[in-house]
């Protein structure tokens, strides 16, 4: 049981063994860390590997570790329909250069995840044909979800700012 | 004039306005003719017949799908018909959270509807923002458009809003002509 599940993160360090960071296994939660340089390589390959075949991806967002470096992490859930398995990779993205590569490419789903972690977080994904705000209006200043952003950092767009 | 009777909602200064003809006119005219003041007359129309603009956003619009459906029935009270169009709706009926998007959009529902017209605050994020003390979310509806009935709970019990609508009724019974038109509301941009 424990060898089948472990399956992608083997792979994973085989086929690119300088960009995993760091995999977390527990009890099949299966959570890979690694460089955001390869990410569209990395999907491309948890997409389309025969043994893999992570063809859905069940969500995309953003934390931000206020305080520590790097600060933002965009985390990644992928399931594969075919094998019924799951994993998680987790990004770096640091404060100075907060940008990462767009997988829309890899997912076209990705599209809103990524324009929702940028309306929220301020997180850059390059190569997003239509990176602009989802949930909030234009003319809002800020993501709102950064821990540094006030909780009452109220912008009305009209009446009283209370 | 007893509650329940066919002259109810004739509020009281009516009801002594009334008996004081029962002597004169009123015997004269006989039993097919009510006297009554055109105020009083108008508001006891306007308090039975609200039509609804559900201004539906959250959660608590499920419970205002159990109150106006026949388990606590809101046509009982003469305020069954939603319309969906502000221009034949007289009660906006503000359901849920308002968030600061939404804004404009609700203040431009108030402001197409057609005067006399009355706003319902149902539930606590509607009425004060609620727990959603937050960047998105509009503290009290009241910041921007006036509202005749708060009725907060997250979300209100039926019999709460049942009570809101009642007291609203009393409310709309004791209007004058000189209290509509109200015009738009103060926070609207660019008249």
């Amino acid at each position: 049981m424990t060898a089948m599940e472990s399956i992608t993160l083997k792979k994973l360090k085989e086929k690119f063994p300088d960009s995993i960071v760091d995999t977390h296994s527990f009890r099949g939660d299966e959570t890979a860390t690694v460089k955001k340089e390869k990410i569209i390589e990395i999907c491309k390959f948890l997409r389309d590997d025969n043994e893999l075949l992570y063809n859905f991806m069940m969500d995309l967002t953003a934390v931000d570790y206020y305080g520590r470096e790097p600060r933002f992490e965009v985390v990644y859930h992928f399931y594969s329909l075919k094998y019924n398995r799951r994993v998680r990779l987790k990004v770096p993205v640091p404060e100075s250069d907060c940008t990462v590569d767009s997988i829309i490419s890899v997912w076209i789903g990705a599209d809103w995840f990524e324009r929702e972690a940028y309306d929220l977080y301020g997180i850059i994904f390059n190569g997003h044909p239509n990176l602009k705000r989802i949930l909030l209006y234009e003319g809002f200043e800020g993501h709102p979800l950064r821990k540094d952003y006030p909780v009452r950092g109220r912008q009305p767009l009209i009446g009283p700012k209370n | 004039m007893e509650e329940g009777g066919t002259g109810m909602g004739i509020i009281n200064s009516q009801q002594s306005a009334v008996g004081s003809l029962q002597s004169g006119e009123e015997q004269i005219l006989g039993s097919s003719v009510l006297l009554t003041k055109l105020d009083a007359i108008v508001g006891w129309g306007r308090k039975y017949s609200f039509f609804l603009y559900p201004f539906v956003t959250a959660c608590c619009g499920m419970e205002f799908m159990s109150l106006a459906g026949p388990r606590y029935d809101l046509d009982r009270f003469g305020a069954a018909l939603p319309r969906f169009s502000p221009r034949q709706a007289d009660l906006l009926f503000v359901v849920g959270t308002i968030s600061h998007k939404q804004a404009p959009i609700l203040v431009k529902v108030y402001n197409q509807m057609t005067e006399p017209k009355w706003v319902f605050s149902f539930g606590v994020c509607a009425t004060s923002g609620g727990f959603y003390d937050n960047y998105a979310t509009v503290q009290g509806i009241d910041t921007l458009i006036p509202v005749d009935v708060y009725v907060p709970g997250c979300p209100p019990r039926p019999e709460m809003v049942i009570d809101g609508l009642l007291k609203l009724q009393q409310k709309v019974a004791k209007e004058k002509w000189s209290d509509w038109p109200r015009g738009e509301a103060p926070v609207t941009k660019n008249k």
